[in-house]
C-alpha cells in the first residue's frame, strides 16, 4: 500500500475546474517532484491534500496512509502526518513562535498518542535545529512569521518539518523566492527529513531545488493531471526544452 | 468560520433563596427606605435624596455607540435583600449555604479555611450578593495593618468621617444620570482605606453578582489610598442567566493622594444574553479615580467579556504633580453583544503621564466601540499621553469602531494615538490547522496573543482566569 494514493482527482475552486484526473502514487522512502508551467495545479494539489476551504474534491480519492481525506478536517490530516510547507507562509501578530510551535508539538503528540515533549526537551530541539538552519534563536520570541524575510520564513517551515516529523511533506514551491545559500540551507533540511518511513512531495517550477534534492521519481502537471513522468533526468530535460515539449 | 459562536454561560445558575425585595418603582419614599433599611445618618439620607431629585431632572446619556429600547424606570425593583440576612451573619457559618455554594460554583476563595490552609493564595473577599455584603473575610488580618476593608453601609456606621469626607468627590452626584441615580438608591458595595505609607499585605477582591430578577444592582465602591501607601484591588463579576435585560449602575471611586498607588483590575462576565441577543446584562458603569496627591498612581485594568451592552469609561483626573494615569482594556463582544467602553485622561497637574492601550476584539454580530478623552488642561505644563488602539475582528458580521477626542490645551503636552484593526483571517486558521491545532484553541490562541499587553498588567490568577474566559466567550465563534 502507498503512503499517498490519488485516483482520478477532480478539484474545483470557485465553480472553476483546476485538477481534472490526476493520479498519483508515493511510497515511504521516496521523494517526487510535481514541476509545470504556471496555472498547471501544482498548488491546487498541495492545498486541497491538506485540506484548505475552498478546494472541493468533485470526484477522485486522496488515501493517505489508507484513509480517505476528502471529509477530514485540516487539523486531523495534521494529526495523520500530513505536512504543509506553505509557499506564503502568512503571520500571526502577537503568538510567539515558540508558543505556537510548542502547541503544535503538543497537539499533535497527543492526537498521536505519544508522550508529550517537556518544555526543556522542546528548548533544546528547536534551538538545535536553529542552528543547522541558521535562524538566530532570538526568532523564537517573535511573532509567528512576524516581519520575517521571505528567505526567513521558508527556513521556518523547514524547521517546523524538522520539528513536527510529520509521514509526508508537501513542499509546496518552497523555493521559490530564495537566493542559493537559503536554496541549499532548504535542501539540507529536506535531505535530513527524508528517510525510509516518511516520504516528501516537492512541488517545484524550476529545476534548480532539485539540483540539491535529487529525486526518485518527477512528473509533469498540466491542465490538471499529470502528463508524463521519468527519473531526475526528466527534470533536466524540462529546464533545457521548457514545457511546450511534454504538454504539446 | 462563521459557526464558532454559541459561548455557553458557565456561571448560569440562580440560587433559592428567600428574598426580601421591595417593589418595582422609584419616587421619594423608595429612596428613604432604603437609607431607612440601612439605619443610614441624616446627612446621607439627604445625600441620597438630592441625587434622586437630580436625577429626576438629568436625560439619559444618548451620544454612545449602542442602541437598546428605553429602559421603564419604573418596573425596576430598586431593593433585594437575602431574607435570611435581615439579621447579619457574624461569621462564615451564618452565611446562607446556599449562597456559599453559589460563590463555590464560581470559584470564589470565600472559605478562610482553605485559604489559611494554603489551598489558595491569600485574597480577602468582600462578596456583593445582589444588594447586600454578605462576608468578609480576613479582617483581622488587615485590621492589624490599619487597612480598612469592609462593606460600604458598615463604613458608613464606622468610619462616617471618612465616608463623608470621600464620597462623591470623586463622581458628584449629579455627574451623568446612572451616577445620579446609583448616588440615590446604591445598595451596598466595598469601602477600603489604605492608612498613610502602608502597603495592603493581600490583594482585595470583590466578586459582584446579580441574582434576583428584575433587580438593578447598584454597588457604590470607595478607595481611598492615604500618602504613601499602596493597595490592589480586584473586581470579579457575574450574574446567573436571566431572561430579562437587568440593569446593572455601579460608581467606583477612587483616591490617591501624594505618592500612593492604586492598582484596579477587573473581570467583568456579566451575563451577555443568549446567541440571539435576548436578555443579558446592562452594564452602564461610572468608574473614576483622582490622582490628588504628587507622584500618586492609579491603573485600572480591565477585562470585559459580558453583559449585553457595556458602557464604561475608567478614567483619571490627573491633578497631583508627576502623577501617573494608566489604563489597560480588553473588551470582547460576541453574538449580539454591544460595548461602548474606553477611559477620560485628564491632565491637570505638571509632568503628568498617562498610558492607554486598548484592545477590542469583535465577534458574531456584536459591535465594540472604544471610546477615549485626553485632555490637557492650561495648567498642565509637560503632560504626556500615550494611546494605542487596536481592534481584532473574527468573522465578517460584527463591527469596531474607534472614537477618540484629544483636547489639549498646553503647548507643551505631547499626546500620541495608534490605532490598528485586524482581522483573524482564514489563512491564520489554516496555518494553525495545518499544524494541528483545531480552529477553537486557535481562535483562542490567536486572541490570546493580541491581548498580551493587557494581560501582564494582571496579577497572575486573574491572568489566568482571563485567559480562561476568553476561550470561554469565543466558544462556537469559528467553524
Amino acid at each position: 500500500m502507498s503512503l499517498l494514493q490519488i485516483e482520478e482527482l477532480v478539484v474545483e475552486v470557485a465553480g472553476q475546474r483546476i485538477l481534472n484526473g490526476l493520479n498519483l502514487a508515493l511510497d515511504t522512502g521516496e521523494v517526487h517532484a510535481i514541476m509545470g508551467p504556471n496555472g498547471s495545479g501544482k498548488s491546487t494539489l498541495a492545498n486541497v491534500m491538506a485540506g484548505r476551504p475552498g478546494y472541493e474534491v468533485v470526484e477522485g480519492r486522496i488515501e493517505f496512509d489508507g484513509v480517505e481525506l476528502a471529509d477530514l478536517e485540516p487539523d486531523t490530516r495534521a494529526h495523520a502526518g500530513l505536512f504543509l510547507a506553505f509557499q506564503y507562509p502568512v503571520e500571526i501578530p502577537g503568538v510567539s513562535n515558540m508558543e505556537f510551535l510548542k502547541a503544535s508539538l503538543d497537539n499533535l503528540h497527543a492526537a498521536r498518542e505519544l508522550e508529550a515533549v517537556s518544555t526543556v526537551e522542546f528548548m533544546k530541539s528547536v534551538r538545535a535545529i536553529a542552528e543547522e538552519l541558521d535562524l538566530n534563536p532570538e526568532f523564537l520570541k517573535r511573532g509567528v512569521n512576524e516581519g520575517f524575510s521571505g528567505g526567513e520564513k521558508k527556513r521556518n517551515e523547514i524547521l517546523q518539518l524538522l520539528l513536527l516529523q510529520p509521514r509526508l511533506a508537501v513542499l509546496d514551491e518552497t523555493d521559490s523566492g530564495l537566493d542559493i545559500d537559503a536554496l541549499q540551507v532548504v535542501a539540507k533540511g529536506v535531505n535530513r527529513f527524508s528517510g525510509p518511513d516518511n516520504g516528501v512531495l516537492l512541488i517545484t517550477h524550476y529545476q534548480r531545488l532539485l539540483d540539491h534534492i535529487v529525486p526518485d521519481v518527477v512528473h509533469v502537471l498540466a491542465e490538471g493531471r499529470i502528463v508524463r513522468s521519468g527519473d531526475k533526468d526528466l527534470a533536466l530535460d524540462l529546464e533545457a526544452k521548457g514545457y511546450s515539449w511534454v504538454v504539446a | 468560520m462563521d459557526s464558532l459562536v454559541n459561548a455557553e454561560y458557565e456561571a448560569g445558575f440562580t440560587t433559592d433563596v428567600e428574598t426580601e425585595t421591595l417593589p418595582p418603582g422609584l419616587d421619594e419614599s423608595v429612596v428613604r427606605f432604603i437609607s431607612a433599611k440601612k439605619g443610614e445618618p441624616e446627612w446621607l439620607t439627604e445625600w441620597r435624596l438630592s441625587a434622586y431629585q437630580a436625577w429626576q431632572d438629568m436625560p439619559t446619556p444618548q451620544w454612545a455607540h449602542v442602541h437598546f429600547p428605553p429602559i421603564d424606570f419604573q418596573s425596576i425593583s430598586y431593593y433585594s435583600a437575602p431574607k435570611s440576612q435581615t439579621d447579619g451573619p457574624t461569621s462564615l457559618e451564618e452565611v446562607d449555604p446556599e449562597l456559599l455554594d453559589t460563590y463555590k460554583k464560581l470559584g470564589i476563595p470565600l472559605h478562610e479555611q482553605e485559604i489559611l490552609a494554603g489551598v489558595r493564595k491569600e485574597v480577602a473577599v468582600d462578596a456583593v450578593f445582589d444588594s447586600v455584603s454578605i462576608a468578609t473575610t480576613f479582617k483581622d488580618k488587615l485590621a492589624d495593618a490599619g487597612v480598612i476593608f469592609c462593606s460600604i453601609s458598615e463604613a458608613v456606621h464606622e468610619h462616617p468621617d471618612l465616608v463623608q469626607r470621600y464620597l462623591g468627590s470623586v463622581v458628584p452626584q449629579r455627574d451623568n444620570f446612572y451616577a445620579a441615580l446609583n448616588s440615590a438608591v446604591f445598595s451596598d458595595g466595598s469601602f477600603v482605606y489604605i492608612p498613610k505609607g502602608v502597603r495592603c499585605p493581600m490583594e482585595l477582591s470583590t466578586y459582584f453578582r446579580i441574582n434576583a430578577q428584575n433587580t438593578g444592582q447598584f454597588e457604590r465602591t470607595l478607595i481611598v489610598a492615604d500618602a504613601g501607601s499602596y493597595v490592589s484591588y480586584l473586581e470579579g463579576c457575574t450574574a446567573p442567566m436571566r431572561d430579562e435585560n437587568q440593569l446593572h449602575a455601579a460608581v467606583v471611586e477612587l483616591v490617591a493622594l501624594d505618592d500612593a498607588q492604586i492598582k484596579y483590575s477587573t473581570v467583568q462576565n456579566w451575563y451577555p444574553g443568549d446567541k440571539d441577543g435576548k436578555g443579558g446584562i446592562y452594564n452602564f458603569v461610572t468608574k473614576r479615580g483622582a490622582c490628588r496627591g504628587d507622584r500618586s498612581k492609579i491603573s485600572w485594568t480591565q477585562v470585559e467579556t459580558g453583559s449585553a451592552i457595556t458602557w464604561k469609561y475608567p478614567s483619571v483626573v490627573l491633578r497631583g504633580n508627576d502623577s501617573v494615569g494608566e489604563f489597560y482594556s480588553v473588551a470582547l463582544t460576541n453574538n449580539y453583544q454591544q460595548a461602548d467602553t474606553g477611559t477620560k485622561m485628564i491632565h491637570m497637574g505638571r509632568n503628568t503621564k498617562s498610558t492607554i492601550v486598548s484592545k477590542g476584539i469583535s465577534a458574531g454580530k456584536s459591535e465594540n466601540s472604544y471610546r477615549g478623552l485626553v485632555r490637557t488642561t492650561p495648567s498642565a505644563q509637560g503632560a504626556r499621553n500615550y494611546t494605542q488602539c487596536d481592534s481584532l475582528l473574527i468573522g465578517s458580521e460584527s463591527g469596531a469602531h474607534t472614537f477618540p477626542y484629544i483636547e489639549s490645551q498646553n503647548p507643551s503636552a505631547i499626546i500620541e494615538h495608534e490605532a490598528s484593526t485586524s482581522k483573524v483571517s482564514d489563512e491564520q486558521l489554516f496555518l494553525c490547522q495545518q499544524r494541528g491545532i483545531d480552529a477553537e484553541k486557535a481562535v483562542s490562541m490567536i486572541v490570546n496573543g493580541f491581548c498580551k499587553e493587557v494581560f501582564r498588567e494582571l496579577p497572575m490568577e486573574f491572568a489566568v482566569e482571563a485567559g480562561k474566559l476568553l476561550e470561554v466567550s469565543l466558544e462556537g465563534a469559528v467553524g
